[in-house]
């Protein structure tokens, strides 16, 4: 057993579950965007701030932040293990993306739920 | 004369300063010979040349090394199958300190295989004569304990050069599968509580370089994915 404190889930199959439902969590979000910006053909403000109104599209979208959220971190922290080995500068990198992350997440619902 | 072109590494910590490429002229007569026979003609050259070999037919597991690119055993591996354009070169197996010349320090290799506890465990007491299989059972083991921890397969994946001290790496792993898959073992829970951190098995991202390397034909790949699939059982 090797022991870790900074990945996502504090254990390596739980990580892993999530970023496998995470990734189909986007797919299914990515195909559902690109299909309503293709088949919507005058597609203005009205009718994308009409989408977004809705219960249903703010907790889809807040789902697929969410995962995006989670998948990131999983992601990069895989990276950043694999690839920075002075401890000091794994850890900063480490704790800048936590940061990013977070001030996306906070920013997407001011997105989904601001006037 | 028929000439291949021989690259090889050397390095001698006694006397190198750092590791250098010698080439080596080696007359083939023509024959499809294997790597270890062309290493052996150049000892003749050059008998400060530095290898580990044994048993010359893949079986022990002792000549692993890279050549051409492709990590193998080079008492199995015909010129035919690795030469480029007349030209062969040796390397040692990447990603283990090198001792001397094609010579590596198999030691954190060997300690992975140890994590693993690579024995039978049973806490019933042992019957009079021997713990009986299955067929059936015996059968799952196949594709497993064929495996002759040459680290053709750890030493070619990305992930075991990373973190060599934390990923078990394919063999190591192929075991683990072994002993998890064994009827005769009663210790599957420990074994899994070993390996569910987020280093031991799932630094694997299942490029499959090991499948592709593999001198005896085995699929550690495969039994990485077995081993997620009794984590995931055993914890959901």
């Amino acid at each position: 057993m090797v022991t870790n404190i900074t990945n996502f889930g504090r254990s390596g199959l739980s990580d892993w579950l999530i970023q496998r439902v995470s990734a189909i969590i986007l797919m299914l979000y990515t195909i559902f965007m690109v299909g309503y910006l293709l088949f919507a053909p005058d597609l203005d403000y009205l009718t994308w701030r009409g989408l977004f109104d809705q219960t249903w599209m703010r907790i889809f979208s807040l789902l697929a932040f969410l995962s995006l959220a989670a998948h990131a971190w999983i992601g990069l922290w895989t990276v950043v293990t694999d690839y920075i080995k002075p401890t000091g500068i794994r850890f900063a990198v480490q704790v800048a993306i936590i940061l990013a992350i977070f001030i996306f997440l906070v920013w997407g619902v001011q997105v989904l739920w601001g006037a | 004369m028929s000439m291949l072109q021989v690259s090889v590494y050397r390095y001698n910590p006694e006397t190198d300063s750092a590791p250098y490429m010698q080439e080596f002229q080696v007359d083939t007569q023509g024959r499809d010979l294997m790597v270890l026979n062309i290493l052996e003609l150049i000892k003749q050259q050059d008998s400060s040349m530095a290898y580990r070999r044994s048993c010359r037919e893949g079986v022990c597991g002792s000549d692993g090394m890279n050549m051409n690119g492709t990590n193998g055993l080079a008492c199995v591996t015909p010129l035919s199958a690795v030469t480029k354009g007349g030209k062969l070169v040796l390397r040692p197996l990447p990603g283990l300190p090198v001792i001397r010349d094609l010579v590596v320090d198999m030691g954190i290799f060997y300690k992975q295989y140890e994590r693993i506890q690579p024995y039978l465990q049973n806490e019933n007491s042992p019957p009079a004569i021997e713990r009986l299989q299955s067929p059936e059972e015996r059968d799952k083991l196949d594709g497993l304990y064929e495996c002759i921890l040459c680290a053709c397969c750890s030493t070619s994946c990305p992930s075991f050069w990373w973190n060599p001290d934390k990923f078990v790496g394919p063999a190591g792993l192929l075991q683990a599968y072994r002993f998890l898959a064994d009827s005769r073992d009663t210790a599957t829970r420990e074994r899994l509580a070993e390996l569910e951190d987020p280093f031991s098995v799932f630094r694997c991202r299942g490029i499959m370089n090991c499948v592709a390397v593999c001198p005896k034909g085995l699929n550690p790949t495969r039994a990485i994915g077995k081993i997620r699939e009794l984590l995931l059982a055993n914890a959901t």
